[in-house]
């Protein structure tokens, strides 16, 4: 008997019982939808940090110097020429000098939640950020430790400056700033909690703002993705030089660390996944177990059909297609309900919730191969019946 | 059927029972269901194989229709040696050389009319425009053209006994083997079903009839009395001694008709 005639034969008796069927596939329908949906949000997950990443730079290279166990130093003069001296890996050096300090537009009688960062002059190439008016901050402000500022384009906008920023004052810690140039937006200039609410400054003056000696944290930029690598391991090298011990710096590639991020993302969503995978065994049992019914029911019809010149394995191929095609129409509602809970689950957490194909064409072959699992057995028993007590069978 | 290796020639026999038995055990005892039967059934021959209940004719009849295969003994059809077949082989042998009608007429219920009369060429792998072809003209030759796309709950009784002999009939076979035809259908439905099996016969086929009526075997042209799964007679049917038993006054045999399985 053919597989199309066998397909048609168990759609029909699905649609004789639809309530039947339905319960039948509810694990099924339930196992591959939570698996895609959960495929989904893991990738929307993974998405939206790599691109987080990946504005931040994956040619990124960041160090941190604690000096521990050496009491040697490691001098921003040095770093820069470190720089120069690898211009072939490293295209810029910024110092990178966190500073916690108030922030006050003029005449606010309120603070802003603007984050301070000293840097060098080459912030902006290593950032790959641009300037949208006046001027970024230069080697003589950073020598003579003027008291200028160059800020996001929150600055500009109609929360604060309104396109008046450059001339304008910010009061940093109380000290009066003047700003000297306003960055392009970055992603949405009105947002106070975005990335473009940001203020740098010169780096001596934060490490003056901040009380500290030494500059402890600078941010590289590579020449190019392929080498973060080389500069990542000359830095390394140079500072092992330095201190002569490993712990007293360390130096992170971002694109190292997206990938482990990537890496855990992954596994979590793969094991999560597996869980929700198991009802997808119990939707298999519950196939199994209505089969095995059907071909109690069925008993004398495989009588007449052995009477009539069926063989086993046309018996068999009869109930694994039944069980199978039970699964796979199991396996289609579970997959539209995965996209469409995606949908939803992605428009409530605000991020891309896309089940990938592969996750859907593993679902239908998981479906598949759960119906004829579960399905061999009871077809299996129906083979192997005897015709004349079958067709006995009442 | 192509004739294979262990085909021997029996002239004209198309059934050939040689010394058959089939013993069941039941723990110390044993049933001998049927207990040495020897017959033969040339081609184009109609038989009736009568007997009282218990006696063996279902034994015979699932032997001879390759559903079962005897203990001990021989069974030649058109020459092959189903005696010793395996399940695939028996397989092929009810679908291509055997034509069941049975009692309770044995339609699948959720197919249709034409999808039923199809079943033996289905498994005969016959593609599916020829089977369809075939099915409507067995269908044709019971008179049943019209109900083809009905479901077997749709028809009366007679009518689902004509599906069965249309689709008894549609692979063409060797033998029709006819079990109690007539038990489930009223006396003038069942008079019917027996004129058509006449006819059938009159047209060369072959037909092996199980019954435990008296009545109805006369229609054959032969009958095969079993007793305890032995041969009491075997002769033509229109004799007086076709309805004799031995060991039974000829007024009782009349009322022998009875409960079967
Ligand atoms: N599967 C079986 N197991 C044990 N005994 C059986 C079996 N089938 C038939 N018999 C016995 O064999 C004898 C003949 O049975 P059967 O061929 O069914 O007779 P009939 O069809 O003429 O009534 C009976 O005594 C019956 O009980
Ligand atoms: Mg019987």
């Amino acid at each position: 008997m053919g597989i199309g005639q066998s397909f048609i034969l168990a759609i029909k008796s699905l649609l004789n019982n639809k309530m039947r069927a339905f319960l039948t596939m509810l694990g099924i329908i339930i196992g591959v939808g939570s698996v895609i949906l959960i495929m989904s949000l893991g990738n929307g997950v993974t998405t939206e940090i790599s691109d987080t990443f990946e504005s931040m730079g994956t040619r990124t290279v960041s160090v941190t110097l604690m000096g521990r166990g050496s009491n040697r130093t490691f001098t921003d003069d040095e770093m820069y020429e470190f720089a120069e001296e690898n211009s072939d890996v490293i295209k810029a050096v910024t110092p990178t000098v966190n500073v916690s300090a108030t922030v006050r537009p003029e005449r606010w009688n309120e603070n802003l939640s603007t984050s301070i960062t000293g840097v060098g002059e080459d912030w902006l190439t290593v950032k790959t950020y641009e300037t949208a008016r006046g001027r970024f901050i230069s080697y003589m402000d950073i020598y003579a430790r003027n008291k200028v500022c160059f800020v996001g384009a929150y600055f500009d906008s109609p929360e604060v400056y309104n396109g008046n920023a450059v001339g304008s004052t910010l009061k940093i810690n109380g000290d009066v700033y003047t700003i000297i140039g306003v960055a392009e937006e970055i992603t949405d200039a009105s947002d106070e909690d975005g990335s473009d609410n940001f203020a740098v400054i010169p780096y001596t003056v934060a490490a003056r703002l901040s009380r500290m000696g030494n500059i402890n944290s600078y941010t590289l930029i590579s020449v190019s993705d392929e080498t973060v690598n080389a500069a990542k391991q000359r830095m390394s090298n140079r500072l092992y030089e330095n201190y002569g011990d490993e712990d007293a710096y360390a130096v992170i590639a971002l694109a190292e660390i997206l990938d482990t991020v990537t890496e855990i993302m992954d596994t979590l969503v793969t094991v999560i996944a597996a869980i929700a995978a198991i009802s997808l065994l119990v939707g298999g049992i519950g196939i199994m177990n209505i089969m095995l019914v059907s071909v109690t029911e069925r008993t004398r019809e495989i009588g007449i059909r052995k009477a009539l010149g069926a063989k086993r394995r046309d018996i068999k191929s009869q109930f694994v297609i039944e069980a199978m095609t039970t699964s796979l129409i199991g396996g289609v509602f579970g997959i539209l309900l995965g996209v469409f809970g995606a949908r939803i689950a992605g428009k409530l957490m605000n991020m891309p919730a896309v089940p990938s194909l592969s996750s859907i064409v593993l679902s239908v072959g998981i479906s598949v191969g759960i119906g004829v699992l579960f399905g061999y057995l009871p077809a299996k028993k129906a083979s192997e019946l005897n015709p004349i007590d079958a067709l006995h069978h009442d | 059927m192509a004739k294979n290796q262990n085909s021997i020639q029996h002239g004209d026999d198309l059934i050939v029972f040689d010394n058959i038995y089939k013993i069941y055990e039941m723990g110390d005892t044993e049933v001998r269901a049927a207990d040495g039967i020897s017959f033969s059934v040339k081609r184009g021959e109609f038989v009736a194989i009568v007997g009282q209940s218990g006696s063996g004719k279902s034994t015979c009849m699932n032997i001879i229709g390759a559903l079962d295969v005897p203990t001990s003994g021989e069974y030649y059809l058109d020459g092959v040696d189903v005696s010793t077949l395996n399940d695939n082989k028996l397989a092929d042998i009810r679908n291509k050389m055997l034509g069941f009608i049975f009692q309770q007429y044995n339609l699948i219920p959720k197919l249709t009319v034409l999808e039923n009369v199809e079943l033996p060429l289905l498994y005969a792998g016959v593609p599916k425009r020829k089977r369809r072809e075939a099915a409507l003209k067995s269908l044709e030759r019971v008179g049943l053209t019209e109900k083809a796309k009905n479901l077997p709950s749709q028809l009366s009784g007679g009518q689902q006994q004509r599906v069965s002999i249309a689709r008894a009939l549609a692979g063409n076979p060797s033998v029709i083997l006819a079990d109690e035809p007539t038990g489930a259908l009223d006396s003038r439905t069942g008079r019917e079903v027996l004129e058509f099996l006449q006819q059938l016969h009159s047209e060369g086929n072959t037909i092996v009839l199980i019954t435990h009526d008296n009545s109805i075997a006369v229609k054959a042209q032969r009958i095969i009395r079993l007793q305890d799964g032995k041969v009491v007679y075997d002769g033509p049917s229109n004799v007086p001694e076709a309805l004799v038993n031995p060991d039974i006054p000829i007024e009782l045999q009349k009322n022998e008709a009875g409960g079967d399985a």
